[in-house]
């Protein structure tokens, strides 16, 4: 959900989405009632009304007409300019929530995102442990997602933690996010894929630090291991793939996603 | 022309009899009357087409893939000869556009063949130095550089190819019908058309071959 | 592969698809069924001779809004079969479209909308008043107008050519790589869009530059750029965007031929290939492409409103100012489409707020048409309604676009049904209730006859409120996170939105429908709906001054212009048409080079696709030898005798008097 978010991040966009609006409705309310008014008081039948055929031009009403989207254009620009940049999502968050800064000793988690055919791969580099269609992480620790594509263009989208970033082979992007609520969120890709776009569908669980470690110790314990052959195997495309958990990972694979190599060096 | 211009300010409901409003002498627009300025927004429109491929190729002129740099591959004396070929058949269009003005069509005929043959002769040492490249293994699908250079270089040579057999065509047409108003029209097209290639080539030159060697 | 077929064989043609199979059964039913009546009322002579060949500048324009119906009707099932889809793909149910066709379907409903629907909707009206509103006879280049028509169908026959033989793009209607590339898409459905668009590309910028030029050069006399109507304004605008904008579509898409025929690496994942740049490029046109679409239509209300109101427009210079502005900003903002790549803060904002700097000239145009109804006299007619419709939609579209416009914001939107209930309130809320409005308006002086209004009525509140429901719910759904292109959903919180939105595009289909009824019922009541007079509406611009429908050469006498509304000028000062001492005019004859010409490119891109090279060789040799051949002929004139014209102008003048106003 856009409108109740769970992470800071998403928060605050929601609040610049609604402070927009409300900013716009300044001008376009009274437009609509405007047209609608006009429109009924000047009708044919109305013979009451003025009726002034070569009335055209009016310099105040100009100078208005062009002043009034200048202005409000002035301010929605200056709140995008400084909101750009505060919610970069390329740009470290330095607060967990509002009222309450980021502590230098808190180490965020890192996550590698690789978008496969069509299936979400998320590496834990921090834990050497990696998931398939599914991701967990500790409530109010910052995240930090390393993003890239195996094959075509998708983009990460996880609604209730923040907004979304491309996911585009031989490239990374990035995205800063917090999670402040617990339970479990809808992710999926953005941007149309293929075959089995809509599939592309993985569950975000927001847990609290306790519950994350045990999390993480039950993948090490479950999970197979993740090296260079099973990838091979993992990204052929697949459609509305199971969650898969590996136990290890080869630190080497990530980057050679990214790099688009054929081994490890 | 029948009407009078008259200052909007002048008029009003009284003297409305005195204000044409029609034009009642039949107003012709002499066929082709348009064509230039039509050739001339079509050749704003070919100017952006390959201001596209020039950006193309901006981006991915550096994108080697491991494969031939610029410096590798490119012979500049080759491109200085090429480049004299264009230059020169720029100009001897300019003798035929001289001699068409006077209506001398033979003349005019010389001159286009002298310009046929540099456009020939431009195209030939074109064809000859992708030969080559090709021989080497800088095809276009070696790297993102080379798809990049072989497609802009190569849409320019395909204008220039075009230009040659629109210069045929035109020859048999003022061979068959003389210099009348129609033949100079299309010939003056054409003469803008070689020259604005003349020019892309001037930046083809210069971005790709000069810049391209010096990275 | 064969050398003499291609890729072409058996079995590319989709018999395992039911619907498919149906679908052809019903256009091949139709076909012959077409084919039949016009054989039976011997109308094939009839269709050649004065619609195919003709250079007349009002039956091409016409021809383009007919086909643009046509492609709606196709355009609209794609429509009804995703929303039909939406509807049922919930809690694990497939629904009836597998990925493969539900993909085909979204992308050939994008690029059947804009290319073949919205584009020669916005063509055709251009075509058919930009000359007669600036006392034209017709444009600079009467034969490369029939060209550049006859392309535009081409384009629009083999994009729907791989309903039946092979398949459609399914990569979206921009066709993003590496998606749209030979690794991820090597079947021919791409290679369909390439062509087609090239095709029907040729076309468009061709009859871009002949407008700009007609308009630059084939003003009546008085009529400086300020005294244009302000319909010629936006138009030449439009055109001036697209001879700027459709070279670069064209690039883009030779590029990714390149990619896809000839093992190229401009956009590929490996070889240094970068697929940002088809992103940038491609948006680059794909902006501008929108205002060329929305531009005359703000000219269509700006004509409606001055006339229906009995008003001047409220700031004719302001207007014009805007709309260059708009023309010249809507090179600046491509990258909002795509603020998600990760650019980096400033170049998002700057191009956030490049868009949002945009909507003050636009609103500056939304005011100037409310201070025009401002003590006006406004009546109800139908293209009235329409801008009133027009008015209230689109500066709610306007409001989400700019709100779109904010990166942070966009980071949530981006790609979601909230972008498609945003670009669909402006294309339909403006694009398409524009084109309404100028039909209805400019019908009476097409056909000599006005549309019926009980019809029109209908068509105009199923349409708006079919579009209501249709798209405010997707507004709803982005919200809540709902992405487009989507196949099935899990969460059945989100269907009772869907069913809402299908109800809204069945009311949009019944307005269709109503529209079709509106014709059919006014050419029975043609002669209650009879324009005797040929201003209608007691219209402000030249067009009116002449007869509905006006006569090939359009005007006898070319009219002089002294104010802005010509026509009102003349009406108010007591303007007499002249009934005698008429002149032989000069007209281009008509031509059957451009249909032919264009069948040819047909044919030679229906064997690029299937790769049949032998025959992509030949048809494309006998292109350029058949334009060549074509300029051969240098006697494209012909004479209308003075007494012809006489005899035509009596009739009117009989008429006149006849049915005096």
């Amino acid at each position: 959900m856009v409108l109740n978010p769970s992470g800071d991040v998403a928060n605050q966009q929601r609040d610049l989405l609604v402070s927009s609006t409300a900013l716009m409705l300044v001008i376009i309310i009274p437009v609509i009632v405007m047209t609608i008014v006009f429109a009924w008081r000047y009708r044919h039948s109305n013979k009451q009304a003025r009726y002034e055929p070569n009335w055209d031009h009016s310099i105040h009403l100009e100078l208005l007409i062009w002043a009034v989207p200048l202005l409000i254009v002035i301010a929605l620009g200056a709140l995008t300019w400084v909101g750009t940049h505060m919610l970069d999502p390329y740009r470290p968050i330095d607060r967990i929530k509002a009222g309450l800064p980021i502590s230098r000793k808190i180490k965020p988690l890192e996550v590698e995102v690789v978008a496969l055919d069509w299936k979400w791969l998320f590496i834990y580099p921090q834990y050497g442990i990696a998931t398939v269609n599914s991701i967990a992480a500790p409530l109010d620790r910052p995240i930090e997602f390393k993003i890239t594509s195996a094959s075509v263009m998708n983009s990460l989208f996880i609604p209730a933690l923040a907004g979304q970033i491309y996911a585009m082979p031989g490239m990374e992007t990035q995205l800063h996010a917090v999670a402040n609520k617990a339970g479990d969120y809808q992710g999926f890709s953005g941007n149309f894929s293929g075959a089995g776009f809509s599939g592309m569908r993985f569950v975000f669980k927001a847990m609290l630090d306790a519950d994350f470690d045990r999390w993480v110790a039950r993948v090490k314990m479950r999970g197979g291991a993740l090296q260079l052959e099973t990838y091979q195997k993992l990204k052929l495309p697949s459609d509305k793939q199971p969650p898969l958990e590996f136990a290890t990972v080869d630190p080497q694979l990530y980057p050679v996603i990214l790099h688009r190599r054929t081994s490890i060096p | 022309m029948t009407y009078t211009k008259m200052p909007a300010t002048n008029l009003s409901g009284s003297d409305s009899s005195a204000i044409e409003f029609v034009q009642l002498e039949a107003h012709e627009h002499p066929p082709g009357a348009s064509t230039l300025l039509g050739f001339w927004i079509y050749l704003m429109s070919d100017c952006l087409l390959f201001a596209a491929l020039f950006a193309t190729f901006g981006v991915l002129g550096a994108s080697y893939a491991g494969g031939p740099t610029p410096k590798e591959v490119f012979e500049l004396p080759l491109v200085a000869v090429n480049t004299s070929m264009l230059l020169l058949s720029s100009i001897t269009y300019g003798f035929a556009m001289l001699a068409t003005h006077q209506q001398r069509i033979a003349r005019t005929q010389f001159w286009l063949i002298i310009t046929a043959l540099f456009g020939a002769a431009f195209v030939g040492i074109e064809l000859y130095e992708f030969a080559h490249l090709i021989q080497d293994g800088a095809t276009p699908q070696r790297s993102a550089f080379l798809s990049a250079f072989f497609t802009l270089v190569a849409t320019h040579g395909l204008h220039v190819t075009v230009g040659l057999i629109w210069m045929m065509t035109l020859m048999i047409q003022v061979g068959r019908g003389g210099l009348n108003l129609a033949n100079v029209r299309r010939l003056t097209c054409l003469s803008m058309f070689w020259h604005f290639l003349d020019v892309i080539w001037i930046c083809v030159f210069t971005f790709v071959y000069l810049l391209g060697t010096l990275r | 592969m064969s050398a003499l077929l291609g890729r072409l064989s058996l079995d590319v043609f989709p018999i395992h698809e039911p619907i498919l199979v149906a679908t052809f059964a019903g256009v091949a039913l139709g076909g012959i069924t077409l084919i039949s009546v016009l054989t039976y009322f011997q109308l094939w002579g009839y269709l050649w001779r004065e619609w195919f060949t003709t250079i007349d500048h009002k039956r091409i324009g016409i021809m383009y809004i007919v086909m643009a119906f046509v492609m709606l009707f196709r355009g609209f099932t794609d429509a009804m079969l995703m929303r039909a889809q939406q509807v049922v793909a919930f809690g694990g149910s497939e629904g009836f479209l597998p990925p493969h066709h539900y993909d085909q379907v979204f992308t050939a409903h994008g690029v059947i909308m804009i290319f073949f629907v919205a584009m020669p909707f916005v063509t055709g009206l251009m075509n058919f008043a930009v000359p007669l509103q600036i006392g034209a006879r017709d444009v600079s280049f009467p034969f490369l107008n029939n060209f550049s028509f006859w392309m535009t169908v081409v384009g629009a026959l083999l994009m729907n050519t791989s309903l039946f033989v092979g398949e459609f793009a399914g990569a979206g209607w921009l066709a993003y790589p590496p998606l749209s590339g030979i690794d991820y898409s090597p079947d021919v459905g791409i290679d369909y869009y390439i062509w087609a668009l090239q095709i029907a590309g040729i076309g468009t910028l061709l009859s871009g530059v002949n407008l700009i030029v007609t308009i630059i050069k084939l003003r009546a006399p008085g009529m400086t750029m300020m005294k244009m109507p302000i319909f010629v304004w936006t138009a030449l605008c439009t055109n001036v965007l697209i001879v700027a904008a459709f070279p670069i579509l064209t690039v883009v898409l030779a590029l990714l031929s390149l990619d896809r025929y000839a093992g190229t690496h401009f956009f590929t994942n490996d070889m240094g290939g970068n697929a940002m740049m088809y992103i940038n490029l491609i948006w680059i046109w794909g902006h501008p492409e929108v205002y060329i679409l929305i531009l005359p239509l703000f000219g269509v209300f700006s004509e409606v409103t001055a006339t229906f109101s009995g008003k001047k427009i409220f700031g004719y210079t302001s207007m014009v100012y805007a709309t260059v502005v708009i023309t010249i900003l809507s090179y600046l903002v491509w990258l909002h489409h795509f603020f998600t790549m990760g650019s980096g803060a400033s170049v998002n904002s700057f191009f956030g707020i490049t868009t949002m700097i945009i909507s003050i000239p636009t609103g500056a145009k939304i005011f100037n048409w409310l201070f025009t109804l401002y003590r006006g006299r406004i009546r109800f007619e139908l293209p009235m309604m329409w801008t009133l419709a027009f008015m209230i939609t689109f500066v709610i579209g306007g409001m989400t676009g700019v709100l779109l416009a904010v990166p942070p914001a966009d980071f949530v939107l981006h790609n979601s049904l909230f972008l498609v209930a945003h670009f669909h309130n402006v294309i339909i809320g403006g694009v398409v209730f524009g084109t309404f409005a100028g039909i209805s308006y400019w019908f009476p002086k097409a056909f000599g006859f006005k549309l019926d209004f009980f019809w029109g009525k209908m068509s105009f509140w199923f349409w708006v409120v079919g579009f209501y429901l249709a798209f405010m719910p997707l507004y709803v759904l982005g919200l809540m996170g709902v992405t487009r292109r989507l196949r099935q959903f899990d969460d059945p919180s989100l269907q009772i939105w869907f069913v809402i939105a299908a109800i809204g595009a069945a009311c949009i289909a019944i307005g269709i429908l109503s529209f079709g009824i509106q014709v059919f019922v006014s050419i029975r009541r043609r002669n209650e709906l009879r324009d005797h007079s040929g201003d209608p509406w007691d219209g402000r611009t030249l067009e009116w001054s002449t007869a509905s429908p006006p006569p090939t050469y359009n005007f006898a006498f070319t009219p002089v212009v002294h104010e802005t509304d010509a026509w009102w000028d003349m009406k108010q000062r007591g303007f007499r048409r002249p009934a005698t001492g008429f002149n032989a005019i000069h007209m281009p004859r008509n031509t059957p080079a451009g249909l032919l010409l264009a069948a040819v490119a047909g044919v030679f891109g229906f064997a690029v696709v299937w790769h049949i090279w032998w025959l992509a060789g030949l048809s494309f040799s006998i292109v350029i030898a058949g334009a060549i051949f074509h300029t051969f002929n240098y006697d494209r004139d012909f004479q209308i005798e003075a007494k012809v014209v006489g005899h035509t102008e009596d009739a009117r003048t009989q008429e006149l008097a006849q049915f005096p106003a």
